[in-house]
């Protein structure tokens, strides 16, 4: 099965080929490194920019304005901060110019913890990113998903931030890609470029077909009417297994739901979810004051405070300067499997 | 000064077309009426604006007059459409003499000054003089400063694919050139081999709302911020519209020509300082690039003073009727709120149309 990142590259050769993406660009997007996790790798559109995150952005909304196709890249969000008010004029532009401008541009960047990171690529956005009015932000936390998202990103005529989970990015998926090869080998040997010299290398691309995640869709991963706990990006596949440790302890069943979207969400199947479990539990790794989750543990008890059997509960990363180098500091700052686990035991059976 | 010059040969009868100079440069004389008028009906447009901004008709009045001379002149010679076969710009909230000289009705501004529902540049939402044109490349105005400056080699990248003359305008005022964006507009116009025909346009009106440019800056001039990238620059005296029209044909020519930027900086005045936050009063010691024009055209002995008196009439008249036009029109309502937050789309579940609350 092809890796996140693999599925990214994939999307964008099928997007430069079949959906209109005429630049696809950032610092070290194109040739010869195709992006510091390869998720540009030898794609016809991808060119090198000057190490400038504002130009980047403003690059991507001229081409757009222009009618071109842009698919941008801030090579970690952690550099994305410094084109916070960039990203706040493109969200407002159609709006500002009572419609006269779309703004079709993807902006993708990786997000979160996991690589042992330090203070500057362990970053979460997307708490942020969903202050950006106009725009649109996704998070897959699954090769699949990252690739109709990152096709659902290109087709919408409007801004779509990709963040990607860089802690997942050499994640195999579980499902195949619409057209994928057969084997990991087959793949590997078509579209990933030779370590080295690749002055000659060619991508031999599969016939990757079209495929949409719809915006604004979770993905049930789990079913259960015991605890209703939804997650995205890192800490989705973490949630999966404490739900899965939690099944087969005590039998209580967990729906589970990977959002996707951070922006639209899917609040139809959350609150659907929350009817019947009555215990919610929001997981990210975003730091905890103003956090996104706390928009949905807002709605939670704004629309559903008689349906909640118990308080719900949202695990976020610690308000703190940043993510340290040590592992002390990372697994005891962002949420990890057993911080997990015990805010899932506890919510199962605190008593309604 | 006069000089009789520019002989047209007609059926062997030999035609001289007056012409107005300024220094070894000159205009015909029916160019400079038709500058003279654009840049009145600019200024009448915007001085019944600070008025309606103390009135109450408006909330705030920001504008550019002490800039009609240049940005009148640089309306007239941009190629105007929808496209990247057209010209692209990337405006700031001082060219309303740009907009008016492009051949925008001056009840466009009003609309937008009394945030009216028939505001087809923001729909009551933005500040006066930020514009928004798709049928005419003028993408939306913003009053981040210096930002626009970062966008524009992205729609002159579109353009450089093109096997054509179009060309994108970039302008903003001195106290921006600050910014990071201004430089990042440098860098991105000349990588080599990707150099793109983009005129990076700087009003230097010497001011950053209360701070003077020279207690700030060092350098003597801001074009030679151009000079490590390689971009060539000229000044221009932007209160003489026969040189700024020079001016920005011949910049207007190199980038057409040479598909590279053209660094272009306009000394300009700032009539009524900032905006009407400081104020919007007369400032005395500025040059008036109106009346000086009109004294060069009286000079001539080629214009009649009536014709110019005539002109100004008519602009006030033209106004009072666009605002009494325009006071008359709908305000948005509540059903605008949430127009225009996104475009449709095929993808997306919860807005395919437009946004419209908190997803349900």
């Amino acid at each position: 099965m092809a890796t996140l990142v693999q599925a990214v590259r994939l999307a964008l050769h099928y997007a430069e080929e079949n959906l209109g993406v005429t630049d696809i660009f950032g610092e070290d997007v194109g040739p010869p490194l195709g992006g510091v996790f390869t998720a540009t790798q030898g794609l016809r559109t991808a060119w090198n920019s000057p190490l400038d995150e504002r130009g980047i952005v403003g690059m991507a909304m001229g081409i757009a304005y222009a009618g071109g196709r842009p698919v941008a890249e801030i090579q970690f969000c952690d550099y994305g901060f410094n084109v916070i008010d960039l990203l706040k004029v493109a969200g407002n532009q159609f709006w500002a110019g009572a419609g006269n401008f779309p703004l079709p541009m993807v902006l993708m960047t990786p997000s979160g913890s996991g690589i042992r990171g330090s203070l500057y690529h362990s970053h979460s956005f997307e708490s942020w990113a969903s202050r950006l009015t106009g725009w649109k932000i996704v998070m897959p936390s699954c090769a699949l998903d990252a690739y109709g998202l990152m096709l659902s990103a290109v087709v919408d005529p409007n801004p779509v931030l990709v963040l990607l989970p860089k802690a997942l990015l050499r994640v195999k998926g579980e499902e195949k890609i619409p057209g994928e090869p057969e084997s990991d080998d087959e793949l590997r040997d078509c579209i990933d470029a030779p370590v080295g010299d690749r002055t000659n290398w060619k991508p031999r691309w599969p016939p990757v077909r079209e495929y949409f995640v719809p915006l604004g869709v979770a993905r049930r991963v789990r079913e259960g009417d015991d605890v209703t706990v939804v997650s995205y990006g890192r800490t989705l596949p973490l949630c999966v297994q404490a739900a899965d440790q939690l099944a087969a302890e005590t039998g209580k069943r967990c729906d589970v739901y990977d959002l996707r979207s951070i922006f639209p969400y899917d609040w139809k199947a959350i609150s659907a979810s929350l009817m019947r479990t009555g215990r919610l539990l929001l997981v990210n790794e975003d730091t905890e004051v103003t956090n996104f989750g706390e928009h949905l543990l807002r709605r939670a008890i704004d629309e559903h405070f008689y349906d909640l059997l118990v308080r719900p509960r949202l695990l976020a990363g610690r308000h703190l300067p940043g993510i340290g180098l040590n592992q002390i500091y990372e697994q005891n700052t962002v949420p990890q499997l057993a911080h997990i686990r015990k805010e899932l035991w506890e919510l199962a059976h605190e008593p309604a | 000064m006069s000089r009789e010059c520019n002989p047209e040969h007609t059926d062997g009868v030999t035609l001289v077309v007056p012409e107005i100079f300024s220094g070894d440069e000159s205009l015909p004389v029916d160019r400079c009426l038709q500058l003279h008028q654009l840049m009145v009906r600019t200024r009448v447009l915007e001085e019944r604006m600070i008025k309606m901004s103390k009135s109450g008709q408006g909330h705030f009045w920001i504008g550019g007059p002490g800039e009609e001379a240049f940005n009148v002149c640089l309306g007239l010679q941009v190629k105007k459409g929808e496209g990247p076969q057209y010209d692209y710009l990337h405006l700031h909230y001082r060219n309303s003499a740009t907009m008016v000289a492009m051949g925008m009705p001056l009840y466009e501004s009003i609309r937008q000054m009394a945030m009216t529902k028939t505001d087809t540049h923001s729909l009551g939402r933005n500040f006066i003089g930020h514009f928004s044109c798709r049928k005419w490349n003028v993408i939306p105005v913003t009053s981040v400063i210096e930002v626009q400056y970062v966008m524009a080699p992205g729609t002159a990248l579109m353009q450089k694919r093109l096997s054509n003359d179009s060309l994108t305008i970039v302008t903003g005022g001195d106290a921006g050139t600050a910014e990071g964006d201004f430089t990042s507009c440098l860098i991105w116009s000349s990588r080599p081999g990707q150099e793109l025909p983009v005129l990076i346009i700087v009003t230097n009106n010497g001011w950053g709302i209360s701070t003077p440019a020279c207690s700030v800056h060092s350098e003597k001039q801001i074009i030679d911020r151009g000079i490590p990238f390689g971009i060539p620059g000229a000044v221009v005296d932007g209160n003489d519209p026969i040189a700024s029209w020079h001016a920005i044909a011949r910049a207007m020519e190199y980038v057409r020509t040479n598909r590279r930027p053209f660094l272009l900086e306009a000394k300009v005045s700032r009539l009524y300082g900032h905006s009407s936050s400081s104020g919007a009063l007369r400032v005395k010691g500025e040059v008036d690039c109106i009346e000086r024009f009109e004294r060069k055209l009286l000079d001539s002995g080629l214009v009649e003073p009536h014709r110019l008196k005539q002109v100004h009439w008519e602009a006030e008249a033209e106004v009072e009727a666009a605002v009494e036009q325009v006071l008359a029109e709908p305000q948005p309502g509540i059903e605008d709120i949430e127009r225009f937050c996104y475009a449709p789309s095929p993808v997306d579940a919860v807005y395919p149309h437009d946004y419209t609350g908190l997803p349900r």
